[in-house]
């Protein structure tokens, strides 16, 4: 009992910074833009969100100067994609490749330093509640943020007018620019924005998850986060039940082994693109789904004057 | 030996070089130039675990032999082809000692050394060897021995665990010995294995450490390279060994001991022969007796006769009068993998894929 209820426990933690990067390029593909430089963001946001929290002492400043870094790098990105029109595949990549290797360039003198002692956190009342306090309610505030962030994406995106507005951006730039709106700009703040939060999930990872740098830790994250957004067809909520079940998997298949059973472990490493797969398969062989879910004019460049 | 008398030839050279400053164009001409050393590391040298050891040895080397040698290093060169045109470039840089540091540069060192039978070559934990190619390994099972015993002494739970990167014969010979360690202090020990399929993801391995440290265990090792599996069980107030390297400081009420990898003593030898034209080819294979690899920092929250334990078995390996690896030996399933009276030999050790008694489960490996 007890020992689910850790398991429990472990997924949801595991799970939290494929949310929170997830949830970032969700709101950057909303607005028509792919960024395939996920990866080298949460790198970028796990050195400077480690130097950061390493200098001042504090997991918060920590966060926020991995997402304030990465949204910088995102910007530049989005400079390059939107107003040079660089293939955004290609830059992407390009962004990815220079995250890694600009951490680990800056990270050099952070090899080996450790945090101050991690904190424990409990919600008061519920954190003692059998099961269900060890289970849910005794996490990190970052865990908890992320299911509000998550929630409030969502209603941005249904429900309010600005959302309305971003995800025009995405579906037809031109009806968009028609109607007066500063497509470019948008698209850059969607873009920032994405960025900032890939940056807050690796100082995430660098700060509370596994309080330590090394270079190349994120260790493929931001690949399984771009993966999500598919396997989420672009729905806020979604994005979160597919990073507990992708975060899921991992602590699941280690559990299992813990108790003595043995699966392939190269099996259920490949299962969340497996999965992946097999709803871009669902999705493309139903033109409905994939007219209503994916934003019309994902990875196309825009060009105002055309 | 051959380092005193490099020494001591060295000044008779700086005697014969202050007897003639008159004519300072026969002292020029009698420095030799450095001897060039490369070295190819698979991982960054930030990694703080494998390649960061093999770094230090070549820093080793660095400050002891200063300008009688020039190194460089490569760092994170794949496993593959790429590795061979690597290793042609430092030789066509004038590098004539080459040290490949993995595993999977044997196949690129073998075709290269065929080439080049002037420069010397040597590959850690290889196995192919030829006139000017060496190889060379630790013996870190013995480490991991050390690390058992003080396991055993404390454990609450009487259960171990282990965070395992690949099921190689290196791996389980770590995890056997762990084990084989803690029992002679808890003859009732047990351990739990989990497998992460990556030398380096440190939140993945936090994560198989959190899930041991959740089943119950409550002393990890781990052969993956980093911090994290310390870091984990610093969180939990449980306890957890430096692998490849001192990792004290990441977690100083975990950090019961680490197993360090010494490669600068075996580097100066080899930098010895070269210079004092005494190397030769061959498998090397140095342990805690040559100071290869060794146990250190042992915490002091661990009792004084576990401590005395832990170097009275590290006097025994030293000496030879202690198998890690000795009969009777069975594997978890009974049957016997070492009879009785038998000491482990090298080829024995290079076959290890079974968990011995105690171990959970099944090896990845087995049918």
């Amino acid at each position: 009992m007890n020992e689910t209820a850790l398991l429990i426990a472990a997924m949801l933690a595991s799970g939290t910074p494929l949310a929170i990067a997830g949830l970032g390029l969700l709101i950057n593909e909303k607005a028509g833009v792919v960024n395939l430089g996920a990866e080298g963001l949460l790198l970028m946001g796990a050195v400077s969100g480690f130097a950061a929290a390493f200098h001042t002492g504090s997991t918060l400043a920590g966060l926020a100067a991995g997402g304030l870094v990465a949204a910088l790098v995102a910007v530049v990105f989005g400079w390059l994609v939107i107003w040079i029109n660089a293939n955004q595949y290609a830059t992407g990549l390009a962004v990815s490749l220079f995250g890694g290797g600009c951490s680990a360039f800056v990270g050099v003198a952070y090899v080996g330093q450790k945090l101050a002692a991690p904190v424990s956190w409990s919600v008061p009342v519920l954190g003692d509640l059998p099961f269900v306090g060890p289970a849910l309610f005794q996490h990190h505030p970052m865990v908890y943020a992320t299911v509000v962030a998550v929630i409030a994406a969502a209603w941005f995106f249904d429900r309010t007018r600005a959302g309305l507005v971003l995800r025009a951006v995405g579906e037809s730039p031109e009806s968009a620019h028609a109607l007066g709106y500063p497509v470019r700009l948008l698209r850059l703040a969607a873009v920032a924005c994405g960025g900032a939060l890939c940056g807050v999930a690796g100082a995430y990872l660098s700060t509370v998850y596994t309080p330590l740098w090394v270079e190349g830790m994120v260790a493929g994250r931001g690949w399984i986060a771009l993966a999500l957004t598919v396997f989420a067809t672009w729905r806020p909520l979604r994005i979160l039940a597919g990073a507990y079940l992708f975060g899921g998997v991992t602590m699941l298949q280690l559990h299992l082994q813990g108790m003595g059973v043995q699966l392939p472990s190269q099996f259920l490493s490949m299962l969340p693109y497996l999965a992946t797969i097999v709803v871009l398969v669902l999705i493309s062989r139903n033109p409905l789904w994939l007219r209503q879910n994916m934003p019309a004019s994902l990875g196309k460049p825009f060009h105002p004057n055309a | 030996m051959t380092d005193r008398f490099l020494r001591s030839s060295r000044r008779v050279l700086l005697q014969v070089a202050a007897a003639a400053t008159l004519v300072p164009t026969l002292a020029l001409a009698q420095a030799p130039a450095p001897l060039k050393i490369g070295f190819i590391y698979v991982g960054p040298v930030g990694d703080a675990g494998w390649t960061f050891a093999h770094d230090n040895g070549r820093k080793a080397i660095e400050a002891k032999y200063g300008n009688k040698i020039k190194t460089t290093y490569v760092e994170k060169v794949p496993e593959g082809p790429d590795a061979e045109r690597v290793i042609r470039d430092l030789v066509a840089q004038g590098n004539t000692l080459i040290f490949a540091t993995s595993f999977g540069y044997g196949d690129a060192m073998a075709k290269v050394a065929k080439d080049h039978p002037n420069v010397f070559f040597e590959h850690a934990t290889g196995f192919k060897t030829a006139p000017n190619l060496r190889v060379y390994e630790g013996r870190f099972y013995e480490d991991a021995y050390l690390a058992g015993i003080v396991a055993g002494g404390m454990t609450k739970t009487g259960t171990l665990g282990f965070v395992g990167s690949f099921p190689i014969p290196e791996v389980m010979r770590n995890l056997n010995a762990y084990l084989l360690g803690a029992q002679t202090v808890r003859p009732d020990a047990k351990l739990k294995v989990v497998w992460v399929s990556t030398w380096f993801d440190p939140p993945k391995e936090t994560e198989a450490a959190t899930t041991l440290l959740n089943g119950g265990a409550d002393v990890l090792l781990q052969n993956t390279d980093s911090t994290a599996v310390l870091q984990a069980a610093e969180k939990a107030g449980k306890y957890a060994f430096g692998w490849d390297s001192d990792m004290s400081a990441a977690a100083p009420k975990a950090h019961l001991g680490s197993a360090v990898l010494n490669w600068g003593v075996y580097y100066d030898k080899v930098v010895a022969d070269v210079l004092g034209k005494t190397w030769k080819t061959g498998a090397i294979k140095w342990g805690t007796k040559e100071g290869m690899n060794d146990f250190v920092k042992i915490n002091d929250v661990v009792p004084a006769d576990i401590k005395a334990k832990v170097a009275a078995a590290k006097d025994g390996i030293k000496t030879g009068s202690l198998a890690v690896f000795k009969g009777p030996l069975a594997d978890n399933t009974g049957k016997e993998v070492l009879a009785k009276g038998v000491n482990a030999d090298d080829k024995w050790l290079s076959g290890v894929n079974f968990y011995v008694k105690g171990v959970e489960g099944k090896p990845p490996t087995s049918k």
